[in-house]
């Protein structure tokens, strides 16, 4: 039987990170991967002929540095190019777009209310400096509070520290933030529900709560929190689709020595006492190693791949408490030529950063007033990016690509999660239909269309009920209560078995931190065998 | 202020208003606020630039292989015809005074390009030899297209074979229904054309390429995107990173071609040249500087900005400020200065084109570089490497888009 270091279950890209800091560590790795393809979420797939897509995630913001730094992953492709724009159709035929050069976007929102137009950059200011605290506490173990261990008392103290040194009015705007909802979170600083709108959008992603839900102004943060290139406002596309940013990672844990296999589905991890000593493939193949790694989401781990067999009661509760609540899916289209919007025609520079359908706060509200009672949105929310107009080759030449991404699409029907499949065509003609009301052509551009609901996003990519961040990223999920309270830093209660993937600190995104902060915590621990 | 042929079409499309003085013509820095999109157009997909304002020179006659042999550093007489090579000129005392392009168009027809007027410095190697030479400056607009899909846009338009010509080779064609001829050259370190054509026809090229791209995200890109290209690849600029030996007001801020790392195209063992016996002397005795690259280094850098409690800032487009360079935290020795810098977005380093003494121009050698932030002046480590510090293969590639 073949032994290595450290296997790594599930090749998305913070397994690959994680792969790829054990092996530079001298490691012997094994990364297996269930699918044809690497990335996971994070994947690029030719779906039609010379089209490339980003199937699921689509746009690359928070990625640490660091670790672009740490792996070499430019010199290993990692290529992300930024968006200048962010673009608002609205059903009146009027728009309103954001660029990244704030006297444009002034006179473009002055439009809908002065005042919201001169205090938008104060209210970047404070997001930024918020933002550079949320990054601070992303690139260090989540503290363990708590825990008398002098070293966890330390680390519990300087976390506490960084809000210290927010200052008086910046920890009071911090505690609003994490509190409140985002549409108040906002009322602070803005009175335009037009301008709100996209704004209050970031705050629900991939989250099953409402713009008027408490506890989603911190998840705006994360639009301060991305980092292209040093500058504080950049989401880019990666070039060649998201997919290439793990295509990089895996060429640098390859680079150290790393194996990755594909199409080697894991059916189980071994373990024998308590402790992981292999994992098992569905082809009945064993392999051993001394530490195994899950990039699955907690319950895919520990329910899935360990059973509830060997956990204990208390353990087995909270997995399954775990919030996962997919409320989201993707409309993902190959178009025939470049979809011009109504109210701003052209191919011009407007929609080649990120279009939001999020007309005000109140639609935003509304769409997730059907999903609360278990139906899709009929308008939803739709984030949407055209990544071809930037780069050639994802399409052929004068074609496009047109990714959606598209809230709310809640896992639990009132029918039932299962009635997807048959509700699939008609949330994908809901879509379609809300597209048409700002560009009236858009069925006829139409030469392929894919729509993955969150059951899709279950059955293809292992995330459980479809959430795209490997549960909820609710406050009280985060940090040492992720993915919960007993079962954070990495660690799960299976002695060396670990988890990478976004179910752990900090998770969320294509951020890389949870695949790099497990292999370090995992390289800074002593081995037991 | 001279406007080049592709002026009316660059002056629509110009919404920044940024334009520069090239050599006394108008020329846009960037097209938009910011030129990072036209950077990002260059290095993934495409970018057309209006080269038009270099200076372009004419040289035929049965002797003009031999005239130029002792021009330049390089041995003109082996070009073979079709293609073109890189090279600088030098004085007696074997200082650069300028660098460009030589195209071997024929066997006694030759084009030549330089940043620096050099008509009257050429016409002193003519004499009573058998060669016209003529200023073809405002004649002929040029245009370059750079970038990985530049290929694929100029053969939509273009009816000669670009597949088959490789790197620094040129062909005639017919763009638009003019005569053009087109060398596979460029100023960004990429894939890339030069496109050299009657000025009558500049405009009808121009749209033709412009309409061609659109399927390409290409883009029109001015002289700010092309200056961090060129730093990304290593490609020095005069006035910047070394002085015209014939302007130089003394003479440490000459340079001869070894301490511009040029000495790969210099050619000593030949008939005499211009230049010939002081390089010659300092191939033996080695130069005395070096210019070299240097990757600052970034956690240095973001950590000194915490202590401000700033966030690291990035230059948003290139720099061309002399700024020291250090063996020691201490600033007491200084060994060198940097001239031109820029951040790599494709690289994700903070990079600087350096001269160093030549004791200390061995890649990874450690040096300090000058960094003011919130004004007081800093040192963060910086090491030196190889100025090409992108150099993807497609750029010299037979076909394909590889990198």
């Amino acid at each position: 039987m073949k032994h290595y270091d450290a296997i790594i279950v599930g090749a998305g890209h913070n397994g690959l990170i994680c792969a790829a800091y054990l092996a530079r560590a001298g490691r012997r790795v094994l990364v297996l991967e269930r699918r044809h393809v690497l990335g996971g979420a994070a994947v690029s797939e030719e779906l039609y002929p010379n089209f490339t897509f980003s199937v699921a995630s689509y746009v690359v913001s928070l990625f640490r540095p660091h670790i672009i730094r740490e792996l070499e992953l430019a010199r290993h492709g990692y290529r992300v190019i930024p968006m200048d724009c962010s673009f608002q159709p609205l059903p009146n035929g009027d728009s309103l777009a954001r660029w990244a050069n704030k006297d444009r976007s002034r006179r473009e929102i002055q439009r809908f209310s002065r005042k919201d137009a001169e205090v938008y950059p104060e209210f970047s200011r404070v997001m930024t400096r918020l933002g550079q605290l949320a990054k601070r506490i992303i690139d260090r173990p989540a503290p363990a509070i708590g825990s008398l261990r002098v070293r966890d008392v330390l680390s519990s103290l300087r976390f506490a520290r960084q809000f210290h040194a927010l200052g008086p009015d910046l920890f009071h705007v911090n505690l609003k933030l994490l509190t409140l909802s985002a549409a108040d979170f906002l009322d602070l600083w803005f009175e335009s529900d037009v301008f709100k709108g996209p704004l209050s959008a970031s705050g629900i992603i991939g989250t099953f709560k409402g713009v008027r839900s408490p506890g989603t102004a911190y998840v705006l943060l994360h639009h301060y929190m991305g980092e292209i290139d040093g500058v504080f406002r950049s989401w880019g596309f990666a070039q060649g689709g998201t997919g290439s940013v793990s295509l990089a990672c895996a060429r640098a844990a390859r680079s150290f020595g790393a194996t990755i296999r594909t199409d080697a589905p894991v059916a189980s991890v071994n373990v024998r006492r308590g402790r992981a000593i292999g994992v098992c493939l569905e082809s009945g193949e064993e392999i051993s190693a001394d530490l195994v790694v899950s990039n699955l989401d907690p319950r895919q781990t520990l329910l899935g791949l360990v059973g509830e067999e060997h956990l204990d009661n208390d353990t087995a509760r909270l997995v399954k408490r775990y919030k996962f609540r997919g409320s989201s899916g993707k409309v993902n289209l190959a178009l025939d030529a470049v979809p011009e919007f109504a109210c701003r025609p052209g191919s011009g520079d407007h929609i080649r950063g990120d279009i939001a359908i999020a007309p005000d706060v109140d639609y935003l509200e509304r769409a997730y007033d059907e999903a609360k009672y278990g139906a899709f949105s009929r308008r939803p929310f739709i984030n949407a990016v055209i990544p071809s107009l930037t780069d050639p080759t994802v399409a052929p030449p004068g074609k496009h690509i047109l990714s959606c991404f598209v809230q709310y699409a809640p896992y639990h029907l009132r029918e039932g999660a299962e009635d997807w499949p048959r509700q699939r065509e008609a949330f994908g003609n809901a879509v379609i239909d809300t597209l048409e009301e700002y560009i009236p052509n858009i069925r006829d551009l139409i030469l392929f269309k894919q729509v993955l609901t969150p059951w899709d996003l279950e059955k293809q990519f292992g995330l459980s009920e479809g959430n795209i961040f490997h549960g909820e990223l609710s406050l009280e999920q985060l940090l040492f209560q992720r993915p919960a309270p007993g079962l954070a830093h990495y660690r799960t209660p299976v002695h060396n078995l670990w988890m990478c993937g976004s179910g752990t600190h900090p998770g969320g995104g294509i951020m890389g931190s949870s695949g790099e902060r497990a292999a370090k915590t995992i390289l800074d621990t002593k081995i037991r065998t | 202020m001279r406007k080049t042929p592709f002026f009316s079409r660059q002056l629509a499309l110009c919404e920044s208003m940024h334009w520069k003085s090239w050599a006394g013509a108008y020329a846009v820095a960037s097209y938009l606020i910011h030129c990072d999109a036209e950077y990002h157009a260059i290095r993934h997909a495409a970018g057309l630039l209006d080269v038009s304002p270099l200076f372009k020179y004419r040289l035929r006659g049965p002797d003009a292989a031999s005239c130029l042999a002792r021009i330049m550093v390089r041995d003109i007489q082996r070009l073979p015809v079709g293609r073109v090579a890189y090279c600088c000129w030098c004085d007696d005392r074997g200082k650069v005074i300028d660098d460009g392009t030589v195209m071997r168009r024929g066997e006694d027809d030759f084009f030549i390009t330089s940043a620096d007027p050099c008509f009257s410095w050429f016409s002193r190697f003519v004499g009573n030899q058998r060669v016209v030479l003529e200023d073809v400056t405002e004649r002929i607009a040029a245009l370059a297209i750079q970038g990985p899909y530049s290929r694929a846009v100029l053969q939509e338009v273009c009816d000669a074979d670009l597949s088959g010509l490789r790197f620094f080779r040129t062909t005639e064609g017919c763009v638009a229904g003019a005569r053009v001829w087109i060398s596979r050259t460029g100023y960004t370190g990429d894939l890339g054309y030069e496109i050299w054509m009657d000025d009558t026809h500049a405009l009808a090229v121009w749209d033709a390429l412009m309409a061609a791209g659109e399927a390409y995200a290409l883009r029109p890109a001015g002289l700010d995107a092309l200056d961090m290209c060129r730093i990304e690849s290593g490609l020095i600029l005069k006035d910047v990173d070394y002085y015209n030996a014939l302007h130089a007001l003394v003479d440490h801020r000459k340079s001869s071609p070894f301490e511009l790392s040029l000495g790969w195209t210099v050619e000593l063992d030949r008939e005499q040249f211009c230049g010939q016996t002081a390089l010659q002397r300092e191939k033996t005795h080695g130069a005395p500087w070096s210019l070299v690259g240097l990757d600052i280094d970034w956690e240095e850098t973001e950590r000194l900005y915490a202590r401000y409690g700033l966030p690291p800032e990035v230059p948003t487009e290139a720099w061309r400020t002399s700024v020291p360079l250090y063996r020691d935290r201490d600033r007491q020795c200084q060994i060198g200065y940097a001239t031109s810098g820029t951040w790599s977005p494709i690289l994700k380093k903070n990079i600087a084109l350096a001269t160093v003494r030549t004791g200390y121009a061995r890649p990874g050698t450690q040096t300090r570089i000058e960094m003011t932030v919130e004004h007081t002046r800093h040192v963060v480590a910086a090491t030196i490497c190889a100025p090409r510090f992108f150099n993807p293969k497609r750029k010299t590639a037979v076909q394909g888009r590889e990198e």
